[in-house]
């Protein structure tokens, strides 16, 4: 086998399927000139052994389920087979081509399952929301225009129950998410721009930004739900101050601005760490070539700076705004949950869509006929990936397309 | 209106490190002067504080005068952006504003600082510093169009309209011909040679040839050791510089003997 | 002349650079006043809980805080060391699968794919981990119970989960949340192995995944430690996915048995909105705790990527 391979199938066909035993693997190789058409391609085992090797692993793993198993899902199935095929490979590389070979083998199948493994949740997560968002919203589209104002629990019986048409909807969510996150973008965005621009523009390496530069990496790292408390805390302390502490004045607390200003605690650093980012790579050239025109340092920011590093910082802050928008923890703790629409982020309990989701899911509207609500829940998460994968998307185009212009 | 400019014993540091040592030199009006010298001798370092653009390093700073007809650029109320419109910078590498087209470079002095030009003043300003830059005929046609997707020879030379669109009285050039090709340099040597007729240019380079070529004037920096601050050697004509130099050290650089 | 300098620098002059430097300086001291107001009343709205004979509103000892947040604290840690055991291997795989394995022109587009995990918003992976997952782990837990029940972990206690909303299943969602983010800190690093390096070790013969054990791992090893450590820091942290899923109770061992377990992050979400008074507080501490871990967590990492870095620098 290590001479006679598959390279020359026409001169002796039988090579391929009897190892020749004029050549025992233990035996001294022999001199190189009497081999040196193929000295290169020797100890390679054949090309078509994986095809046999994955057909006996899928042989196998299904004669063991219907042996030893019993009933395997097909998943269960394809990763007994996977895993039989990875071992024989190596055990047929380590015999034909030796202990690197096959350990290389061995470790590029594992890289490949890796990658596999990583799609699985993927798709199934993507699946399971197509699958039981789009028929919902197909069949409902009302599902957008309303809220739960008027639904109770005796709807979502009837519905489940008599058959009657699902109520209900997730238009206070949309106008929950759409107002708290245009609220949160509008504290982050100029706070995390100016940081940011005073950090590579003023501050450079002084003790002051680099206290910042901490504690932006601390921000960074807050849970979600940490800063919900953050700001809730913040804000019950303020109105005890301002207000007093009676039972209304505390309700209060929790409104719309409240989850914005907690949402602002997980974007601001989101924000300043992408455009200082970007205000980095801007060459000082271009700083140097405005100054020496005689323009002052905050039009040359504004006006030559800004400008150049523009399609970064625009895909950055849509990113910081994908991922507020998809937040749940805080936005729970500090906005309270409505049933009704509401419009005015300073006063009154608001929903969030994915708040939303999560409260249809753990607390249905009807707990004895929950079908509806978790319909609904699918319906919401459908539209709330489609939002945050948009933003996503939003961004990178952003970035291409400047990119694209400037480079030209 | 061309200015003459002087300096007085002047020192420039970064931080604790000295790196220029008393500098004294009259450069006249209307006239082309070249600083040649080896790397690391701060001729770039001493060009920077003709316009203050040295103050834009953390911690550096001079010390002495630096006269512009005879008023000190470093006096305490003086504003150095005020400066640097009267005294205007090229760079060695060309640096047009990308975002920008080749009109909104030339005119970028103008728009940057927030000025309002009328239609006719804004045409009037752009063919006037392109063709002083000798880029007019080139570009005429397609002022619209990004000033990055010139030439590197044809970038630099809109850098050198953007500087004389807002007029100063003094262009400083940092090696403006070191990363071209030599048509490119041939054009721009050119055009430093139409620029002494309106303005006072002083231009560092490491080409000696370019120096005797198109400089009235050349000083010749050098330093006693790494590490130790460089120093004006040798200020005169450029033929007395090249033919028959003063100094030793002058005569063993310009002969190619060390830089 | 046609302008004279004053037009020439405008007449905002100096006072247009005063002011802009005046609001970025309030841009940065913004972040700083925020954080340092908030968690001062962090500890404020948390003292009652944390030391109520001083500051308590109802008759309760400082033990009792204690007794209360440590099951919780374990329950925390329990679910992230499951994820990260379960995401770091994978995740590195599929790093090495962009960096080193796949055809370049296609490492961008599967780069994207494995971002997209990032994208997805918490309450989704909740609503599929409860929805599909759960019910699919089932089997899977009766299997280990049965085959390996002698093992504490897969011990009913006191019965196997019929749900699967064990805290198992939450530590796989938190696998698949953490995941991306080991991915793509790691991915940046191996794509930063000097070319040179492996050039060199596949010059002397070695196989690639030789090539990759001599020259990416050494070079990677900081790096690969501190993504998993902002991995932990954000599985700590992560709310939406364990409350959803995680069926929780009190304290227990036991990984596949439902109503066992909780953590913090759920522990709040599931409480806060209907808390009040010692309840809240005791909520805003446990909360407080739960930044201290995640602070140390990421300081950690930090301080790890920084020394890194240094070194980096001095090897160049």
């Amino acid at each position: 086998m290590s001479v006679q391979t598959h390279q020359r199938p026409k001169t002796q066909p039988e090579s391929q399927h009897h190892r020749t035993p004029q050549i025992p693997p233990a035996q001294p190789q022999p001199p190189l000139a009497k081999r040196t058409s193929s000295s290169l391609i020797a100890h390679q085992k054949p090309a078509w052994v994986w095809a046999v090797a994955a057909a006996c692993s899928m042989a196998v793993s299904l004669l063991l389920n219907s042996l030893v198993f019993g009933s395997l899902s097909w998943i269960g199935l394809g990763a007994l087979a996977s895993g039989l095929y990875v071992v024989s490979m190596y055990v047929i590389t380590r015999v034909v081509e030796g202990r690197l070979e096959a350990a290389d083998e061995f470790w590029r199948h594992l890289i490949w399952t890796a990658f596999f493994i990583a799609l699985l949740p993927l798709v199934s997560v993507l699946w399971s929301v197509l699958s039981k968002g789009l028929p919902t919203l197909i069949s409902h589209p009302a599902l957008l225009v309303t809220d739960m104002h008027s639904v109770v629990g005796a709807t979502d019986i009837a519905t489940q129950d008599a058959g009657a048409s699902l109520q209900g909807g997730i238009l206070h969510g949309l106008v929950g998410t759409v107002l708290i996150t245009v609220l949160a973008s509008a504290i982050s965005i100029p706070v995390g721009l100016l940081a940011a621009i005073y950090l590579t523009e003023y501050g450079k390496k002084n003790a002051f930004s680099r206290s910042i530069r901490f504690f932006v990496d601390v921000m960074t790292g807050i849970p979600s739900i940490v800063a919900g408390l953050f700001a809730f805390a913040g804000l019950t302390a303020l109105t005890e101050l301002v207000v007093g502490s009676s039972p209304q004045a505390l309700q209060g607390v929790k409104t719309g601005a409240a989850a914005a200003i907690a949402l602002s605690v997980l974007m601001i650093p989101v924000v300043v760490r992408s455009t200082e980012e970007m205000l980095q790579i801007v060459s000082n050239e271009l700083r140097e070539a405005s100054y020496a025109l005689g323009v002052r340092k905050w039009r040359t920011i504004i006006k030559v700076v800004l400008p150049t590093a523009m399609s970064g910082i625009a895909s950055g802050i849509t990113l910081a705004i994908a991922r507020v928008t998809g937040e749940t923890a805080p936005i729970l703790v500090t906005a309270g949950y409505a049933a009704a629409t509401n419009w005015n982020p300073f006063s009154e309990w608001m929903t969030a869509l994915p708040v939303f989701i999560y409260r249809q899911l753990t607390n249905p509207t009807a707990p004895a006929a929950s079908d509806p609500s978790t319909a609904r829940a699918w319906a919401g998460a459908l539209v709330l990936i489609v939002i945050v994968m948009g933003l996503n998307l939003g961004a990178r185009a952003i970035a291409k397309h400047f990119a694209a212009k400037t480079a030209s | 209106m061309a200015k003459r400019i002087q300096t007085i014993s002047l020192d420039c540091y970064y931080g604790g490190f000295q790196a220029v040592k008393d500098v004294n030199i009259e450069i006249q009006p209307c006239s082309v002067t070249a600083f040649i010298g080896p790397s690391g001798c701060g001729k770039t370092t001493f060009l920077r504080t003709l316009n203050r653009m040295h103050e834009v390093t953390p911690g550096a700073r001079v010390e002495g005068q630096i006269l512009l007809n005879d008023e000190d650029i470093n006096a305490a109320h003086v504003d150095p952006v005020r400066v640097r419109s009267t005294v205007g910078m090229v760079f060695q590498r060309p640096n047009p504003f990308p975002t920008m087209s080749i009109r909104e470079n030339v005119l970028a002095g103008y728009r940057l600082n927030g000025i309002r030009l009328n239609r006719s003043e804004a045409e009037h300003i752009l063919e006037r510093s392109l063709t002083g830059a000798n880029l007019w005929s080139e570009v005429k046609d397609r002022l619209d169009r990004p000033g990055g997707g010139l030439s590197g020879g044809q970038q630099q030379r809109l850098c050198i309209a953007r500087t004389i669109a807002v007029e100063p009285d003094v262009i400083l050039m940092d090696e403006p011909a070191s990363a071209l090709d030599p048509i490119s340099t041939l054009a721009i040597e050119d055009l430093i040679h139409e620029l002494k007729d309106n303005y006072t240019v002083v231009i560092v380079t490491h080409n000696m040839q370019q120096a005797a070529r198109v400089a009235d004037k050349t000083a010749f920096f050098n330093l006693e050791a790494i590490g130790e601050p460089g120093q004006l050697v040798e200020y005169d004509d450029t033929a007395a510089i090249f033919n028959n130099p003063a100094n030793e050290q002058t005569e063993a650089y310009i002969s190619g003997r060390f830089g | 002349m046609t302008t004279t300098p004053d037009q020439k620098t405008g007449n905002t002059g100096r006072l247009g650079d005063r002011i802009f430097f005046g609001l970025s300086w309030a841009g940065g001291a913004t972040i700083l006043a925020v954080l340092a107001f908030v968690a001062a009343f962090l500890v404020i709205q948390s003292l009652p809980a944390i030391m109520p004979e001083t500051f308590g509103i109802g008759a309760q000892e400082t033990s009792s805080f204690w007794s209360y947040v440590w099951p919780l604290t374990v329950g925390t840690v329990i679910a992230s060391v499951i994820a990260l055991t379960l995401a770091t291997p994978v995740a590195i795989g599929v790093a090495l699968f962009i960096s080193h394995y796949v055809p370049r022109r296609f490492a961008t587009s599967i780069g994207y794919l494995i971002d997209l995990l990032a994208a997805i918003p918490s309450v989704v992976y909740g609503a599929w981990g409860m929805l599909v997952l759960a019910p699919a782990m089932v089997p899977i837990y009766r299997w280990l119970h049965e085959n390996l029940g002698f093992i504490p972990l897969f011990a009913a206690d006191p019965t196997v989960t019929t749900t699967g909303r064990t805290i198992l299943t939450s530590g796989v969602v938190l696998a698949v949340m953490v995941l991306p983010i080991i991915t793509a800190l790691c991915r940046e690093i191996f794509l930063q192995v000097p070319k040179l390096h492996e050039e060199a070790a596949l010059g002397l013969g070695a196989t690639r995944w030789e090539m990759i054990k001599m020259t990416v791992f050494p070079f990677a090893r900081a790096g690969i430690i501190s993504s998993i450590m902002l991995a932990l820091g954000r599985a700590l942290g992560e709310t939406m996915a364990v409350t959803m899923v995680l069926s929780a109770g009190g304290f227990s061992w036991s990984l596949v048995t439902s109503g066992a377990n909780a953590t913090i992050p759920s522990e709040i979400a599931l409480n806060f909105p209907e808390a009040f008074g010692q309840r809240q507080a005791e909520l805003i501490a446990a909360g407080l705790m739960l930044f201290i871990i995640t602070l140390i967590v990421n300081v950690i990492a930090r301080y790890i990527v920084n020394t890194h870095a240094k070194k980096a620098e001095g090897l160049s």
